[in-house]
C-alpha cells in the first residue's frame, strides 16, 4: 500500500518464482511462517526468495523491512544477524533514525544527517555484525533512541554493492501525516528515483 | 444407577439435568452423548444462570445489523461498510497458563469476528490481576501481556487499546478479556445458520488433538481449586500462523461467494459449533468423526467431538462449489475436509465410519438446557475486606498526587502497550497513549471518517455499588469516545463475576446488569453481544464484580480528534461536564485502605446530554486536548495532560479539598485549546493555562512535570526490575 503512493506496485506470491519483471523488490515485515524456528529462517527458503536472491546478485534493488531484513540476513544477502532485543520483549515505539549514508539507492532523496521519525515494532531487532564498513551503515538510531540494543545504534545496513538495504524501522508506517509521520516516504521516493 | 449416571456428576451435571437428558433422548445417553450434553449444558455454553437476566439488556438500535446470537454483533457505519465486534473472557485458562490462555483468548475472539465475514482490524484487552507486589500476579501479568502480543503481533492485527487494573480480589482469579473489531462490506456479512439439505459440512484449519478437551467449558464453569495444576493439559495452545492463513482463506472464500454459512470452533469444539449451526438453520447434521484430521491417531470419537483445538472453522458448502473451496484452501495451505452433511432430521448424528456412535436432538442440545432463576440477596455485611493502606491520610497533597500517579492502576501502561503492535494494517490514527480512545481511519476501506473504540470497567467501584458502578462503566467508555468526537453505535460487554448460585453474587450480577441496561438506554446504544464469565472465585472469596464494557463509535474527521496531552503553551485549560467528585470508591480511598459501600447517585440523562454536546464540540478541530477524569481524579487527569504534552500548567480552583483534587465520579473531562475555542465548549469552566515546566494548583501543589513523569512512567517497569 505504501509503495503505491510512490509508483506502481504489486504483490508477489511466496510459492511463485516469477518476479514479473519488476524494477525493485520490497521484502515486507510481518511474521513469515509464524517465525517459530527463528525470525526469517523459513521464509529464506521460499521459492520466491530464490528469484529474489538471483535478482539481488544481478544488482536489482531489494529493500527488506523488519522481518524482510531478517529474511535477507538469513539468505546471506546482507551481512550480520538480528538477535533478540536486549529487553527480550517485543517493542513498539516511534523512534528517530539518522541518515548516515545518503548515497544509497534507498536514501538518495535524503540529506546526510537527516532525521526521520519512523516506528519500530519487533522482538528480534538487535543488529550484530563482527565488522561492518561505515559506508554500509545507511541508517542509525538517533542517540538515546536505540530500542533494542543494536550494535553502534545501527538501524539499517546495505550489502557491499549497495543495492540491498535492510532496516528494522517500518518506513511503510510513516507515509501519511494522518497516521503519524511522512518521513518513511523518503526511502520510497529514493527507490522510485532509481526505477524511473 | 448405571455407570453413565454416576459419571454425570463428575461432568458437572445435576441429577435433575441428567434426568432431563434421558427424557429428551427417551433413553440413557451413551458416553459420547453424555460428554456432548455436559458441555452444551455447561454454564459456559448454555448461560444457564444468566440467560434470563441478559434479556433485560436493550438490543435494538438504528445502526444494528446483527445482534446477540450471531458469532459477533455488527453495526452499520455507512458507505456500505459494517463493523463487527465482541468481547470475550479467557479468565480461567489464563489463571492456569497465562501465556497460552491469553494468546488463545485473542485467537478465539478473532475467529468470532471473521466468522461473520469481517476482517479483524483491532484488538483491545481488559486485564485484572492481584497487586503487583505479589510474585504470582507479576508472573500472570507479564505472561498474559506476552501471550496477547505473541498472537496479535504475529497475526498482524493491531492491539489499539485496553486497560489493566490491580486489586487483591483478583489475586487467585485474574481476568483476561479480549475484544476484537472487524470491518466488512455489508454484502459480505454471513450468518452461521446451516442451510440446504445435502450440502457438505467442511472442517477448515488445524488438526484436532487432545489439547483443550473440556478446556474452556469445564474450566469456566466451576470455581478454581488447589488441584488446578492438573488442569494444565486442558489449556489450548495457539498457532497464530495457522490462524493467519485461516483468516485470509475464509475471507476469500466469502468474497467469492463459495460458502453458505460459517462458524468458528470455540468452547466444546465440534459439538457446539455443529449443533448451533443446525439449531439456527432448523436442520440436522451428520458428522463422521473418522474423517476429522487428527494430531493423535488413537483419539476416541467423544474426544474428537469435544476437543477445543484452536484455529478451526466449520462451514457449509453446496456440492457444486466443493471443488472450488478445496482448491482455494490448498492455495492458502489451509486443511479442508468434508466431514459431514446437512440433513432434515434436526438431529446431530455422530458416525465413526459406518457406525452410529451418537444421536441427539439438536433442540435438546442447544435450547433445552434448564435455565435457573437467580436468588439475589443484598448482603448485610461487607463482601470484601478493606484493602491494605499504603498512604497515610496525613500525607501532603504533593505526596498524595505522586503516590496516586505511581499507583499501578493510575500509572502509565506504556510497559504494556509497547509490547503490542498498534499500527499494523495502517488504519491507526490515534494509538495507545495518544488519546482517550483509539481512532481507526475508514478511508483505506472506501469509507468516510473513522471508528473510535474503547474498553472500560472498574470492578472496585462496582464492588462499592453494583448498579452505579456498571452505569459508570458505560458512561466512562462513552466519555472516552466523546473525547475524540465519536458517537457510540453499539456496545459489547463481558460480565465477570463470582459464583452466581450464591445470593450476594446473584445480587451483584442483577444490579450490574440493570446498571448496564440503564446506561445503554440513556445513551441510546444497543448491546450487540458479549460474554459471561461466572464462578470467578477461589478459597479467598470472589473477584470484584467486573462488567467490562466495549464501545465502537464513529467520528467524521480523524485528523481533528483531540489528544490527551497538552498541545501548546498558552492554551486555556477548562473543566467540563456534570462532575461531582467524591472519595467513595476512588483510588485515593484504596490507598487509604478503605472500601466504601455505596456511590453517589448519577443523573444518567444529564450525563447523556453532556456527552452529546461534548462530542460535537470535539469535532471542530479547535480543541487540541480532551482527557477524561477517571482513576485519581482531576489532579491526576491534569498531571497526565502535562506528562503527555511535555508542558506544565498553572491551575486555580475554587476549592482545593481532597474531594475536588482526587475525587472520582462520572462526567468530568479536561479540555484545552485556544481561549475562544475552549470558552465555546458547552459548560466549560476555565481553570487555568498551559505553560512552564511545572504543574501548579494554587494553594495546593507545585510539582515539576519531570517528577510527575518519573512517578507515572516508572511504577510498572519498577515492578519488573
Amino acid at each position: 500500500m505504501a509503495c503505491r503512493r510512490f509508483g506502481e506496485a504489486e504483490l508477489l506470491w511466496h510459492r511463485d518464482r516469477d518476479l514479473d519483471g519488476v524494477d525493485a523488490v520490497v521484502v515486507p515485515g510481518g511474521f513469515s511462517y509464524g517465525d517459530y524456528l527463528r525470525a526469517g529462517a523459513i521464509a529464506r527458503f521460499s521459492p520466491l526468495m530464490e528469484s529474489v536472491i538471483e535478482f539481488a546478485r544481478a544488482g536489482g534493488p531489494v529493500l527488506g523491512i523488519c522481518n524482510g531484513f531478517q529474511v535477507l540476513c538469513e539468505a546471506g544477502l546482507l551481512p550480520g544477524a538480528l538477535l533478540p532485543n536486549v529487553s527480550l520483549r517485543f517493542v513498539s515505539r516511534q523512534v528517530e533514525v539518522v541518515v548516515e549514508n545518503p548515497e544509497t539507492m534507498f536514501t538518495r532523496a535524503c540529506a546526510s544527517g537527516e532525521r526521520l521519525s519512523i516506528p519500530v515494532k519487533h522482538t528480534t531487532g538487535r543488529y550484530h555484525a563482527p565488522a561492518i564498513p561505515d559506508d554500509q551503515v545507511a541508517l542509525r538510531y538517533a542517540p538515546g533512541d536505540n530500542p533494542n540494543g543494536s550494535q553502534d545504534d545501527i538501524a539499517g545496513v546495505t550489502n557491499e554493492a549497495g543495492n540491498v538495504l535492510g532496516l528494522m524501522p517500518h518506513p511503510e508506517h510513516a507515509v501519511d501525516a494522518l497516521t503519524g509521520s511522512t518521513d518513511g516516504g523518503r526511502l520510497f521516493e529514493s527507490l522510485a528515483l532509481v526505477a524511473a | 444407577m448405571t455407570a453413565a449416571a454416576a459419571r454425570h456428576r463428575e461432568l458437572g451435571l445435576t441429577d435433575t439435568e441428567y434426568e432431563g437428558i434421558c427424557d429428551r433422548l427417551g433413553r440413557e445417553p451413551n458416553a459420547l452423548e453424555l460428554a456432548v450434553f455436559s458441555l452444551m449444558w455447561s454454564e459456559h455454553c448454555a448461560y444457564k444462570h444468566s440467560r434470563k437476566l441478559l434479556r433485560l439488556l436493550p438490543t435494538e438500535g438504528p445502526h444494528l445489523l446483527m445482534g446477540p446470537g450471531e458469532n459477533a454483533g455488527v453495526v452499520d457505519v455507512g458507505d456500505g461498510l459494517a463493523v463487527a465486534f465482541k468481547v470475550e473472557s479467557h479468565n480461567h485458562p489464563s489463571a492456569v497458563e497465562p501465556f497460552q490462555g491469553a494468546a488463545t483468548g485473542v485467537g478465539g475472539i478473532l475467529r468470532d469476528i471473521f466468522a461473520v465475514g469481517a476482517r479483524p482490524i483491532a484488538v483491545l484487552d481488559s486485564l485484572r490481576f492481584g497487586e503487583l507486589s505479589s510474585p504470582r500476579s507479576r508472573y500472570l501479568f507479564d505472561w498474559a501481556v506476552k501471550g496477547i502480543g505473541h498472537y496479535g503481533n504475529s497475526i498482524g492485527v493491531p492491539t489499539v487499546g485496553g486497560e489493566v487494573m490491580f486489586e487483591p480480589a483478583y489475586e487467585q482469579n485474574c481476568l483476561v478479556n479480549a475484544m476484537c473489531v472487524g470491518l466488512a462490506r455489508r454484502e459480505a456479512l454471513i450468518r452461521s445458520a446451516a442451510a440446504g439439505v445435502g450440502n457438505h459440512v467442511v472442517l477448515l484449519g488445524a488438526r484436532t488433538g487432545r489439547d483443550g478437551i473440556g478446556g474452556a467449558s469445564v474450566l469456566a464453569s466451576a470455581e478454581l481449586s488447589e488441584e488446578d495444576a492438573a488442569k494444565r493439559p486442558s489449556v489450548q495452545i495457539g498457532d497464530p500462523f495457522e490462524e493467519s492463513r485461516l483468516v485470509e482463506c475464509c475471507l476469500e472464500l466469502l468474497d467469492r461467494g463459495l460458502l453458505r454459512s460459517l462458524q468458528d470452533l470455540g468452547a466444546a469444539g465440534l459439538s457446539s459449533s455443529s449443533s448451533e449451526m443446525a439449531s439456527k438453520g432448523d436442520v440436522g447434521l451428520d458428522i463422521d468423526v473418522s474423517l476429522v484430521p487428527l494430531r493423535e491417531a488413537d483419539m476416541e470419537p467423544f474426544e474428537i467431538m469435544i476437543s477445543e483445538s484452536q484455529e478451526r472453522m466449520l462451514c457449509v458448502v453446496e456440492p457444486e462449489r466443493l471443488g472450488d473451496v478445496l482448491a482455494l484452501c490448498e492455495r492458502w495451505e489451509v486443511r479442508a475436509t468434508p466431514i459431514g452433511t446437512v440433513t432434515e432430521t434436526r438431529r446431530l448424528r455422530v458416525f465413526d465410519g459406518d457406525e452410529l456412535v451418537g444421536d441427539m436432538p439438536v433442540e435438546a442440545l442447544v435450547d433445552d438446557c434448564p435455565l435457573y432463576d437467580l436468588e439475589p440477596e443484598e448482603p448485610a455485611a461487607a463482601v470484601y475486606p478493606d484493602p491494605r493502606a499504603t498512604l497515610a491520610q496525613t500525607a501532603s497533597i504533593e505526596d498524595t498526587l505522586l503516590a496516586l500517579l505511581g499507583s499501578p492502576n493510575v500509572a502509565s501502561k506504556r510497559w504494556v502497550f509497547e509490547q503490542y503492535d498498534p499500527i499494523v494494517q495502517s488504519r491507526t490514527v490515534r494509538r495507545p497513549g495518544q488519546a482517550d480512545a483509539a481512532v481507526l481511519s475508514l478511508l483505506p476501506d472506501g469509507g468516510r471518517g473513522a471508528l473510535a473504540v474503547s474498553i472500560d470497567g472498574n470492578g472496585r467501584r462496582v464492588a462499592c455499588d453494583p448498579y452505579l458502578g456498571a452505569v459508570e462503566a458505560v458512561l466512562e467508555c462513552a466519555r472516552n469516545l466523546a473525547c475524540v468526537g465519536a458517537e457510540p453505535l453499539g456496545l459489547t460487554n463481558c460480565l465477570n463475576f463470582g459464583n452466581p448460585e450464591k445470593p450476594h453474587i446473584a445480587w451483584q450480577l442483577v444490579r450490574a446488569v440493570e446498571g448496564l441496561r440503564d446506561g445503554c438506554l440513556a445513551l441510546g446504544v444497543p448491546v450487540v453481544g458479549g460474554n459471561v464469565s461466572l464462578y470467578n472465585e477461589g478459597a479467598e472469596g470472589p473477584i470484584y464484580p467486573t462488567p467490562i464494557v466495549g464501545l465502537v463509535g464513529k467520528l467524521p474527521d480523524p485528523a481533528l480528534a483531540p489528544r490527551a496531552g497538552l498541545a501548546a503553551e498558552g492554551h486555556m485549560i477548562a473543566l467540563c461536564g456534570p462532575f461531582q467528585p467524591a472519595l467513595a470508591g476512588s483510588e485515593l480511598e484504596k490507598l487509604y485502605g478503605r472500601l466504601s459501600r455505596g456511590l453517589p447517585a448519577v443523573d444518567v440523562d444529564a450525563q447523556a446530554r453532556f456527552l452529546a454536546e461534548l462530542r460535537e464540540a470535539m469535532r471542530g478541530g479547535e480543541i487540541s486536548t480532551a482527557h477524561d477524569i477517571s482513576e485519581g481524579g482531576l489532579a491526576c487527569a491534569l498531571a497526565e495532560c502535562c506528562i503527555d504534552g511535555g508542558i506544565g500548567a498553572r491551575i486555580s480552583l475554587e476549592d482545593v479539598s481532597m474531594e475536588t483534587l482526587f475525587g472520582e465520579g462520572a462526567g468530568g473531562v479536561v479540555v484545552a485549546g485556544p481561549r475562544e475555542a475552549v470558552e465555546a465548549v458547552p459548560g466549560a469552566r476555565v481553570i487555568g493555562e498551559a505553560g512552564g515546566d511545572t504543574l501548579s494548583i494554587a494553594g495546593a501543589l507545585g510539582v515539576p512535570v519531570d517528577a510527575l513523569r518519573d512517578a507515572y512512567e516508572g511504577a510498572i517497569p519498577a515492578a519488573f526490575i
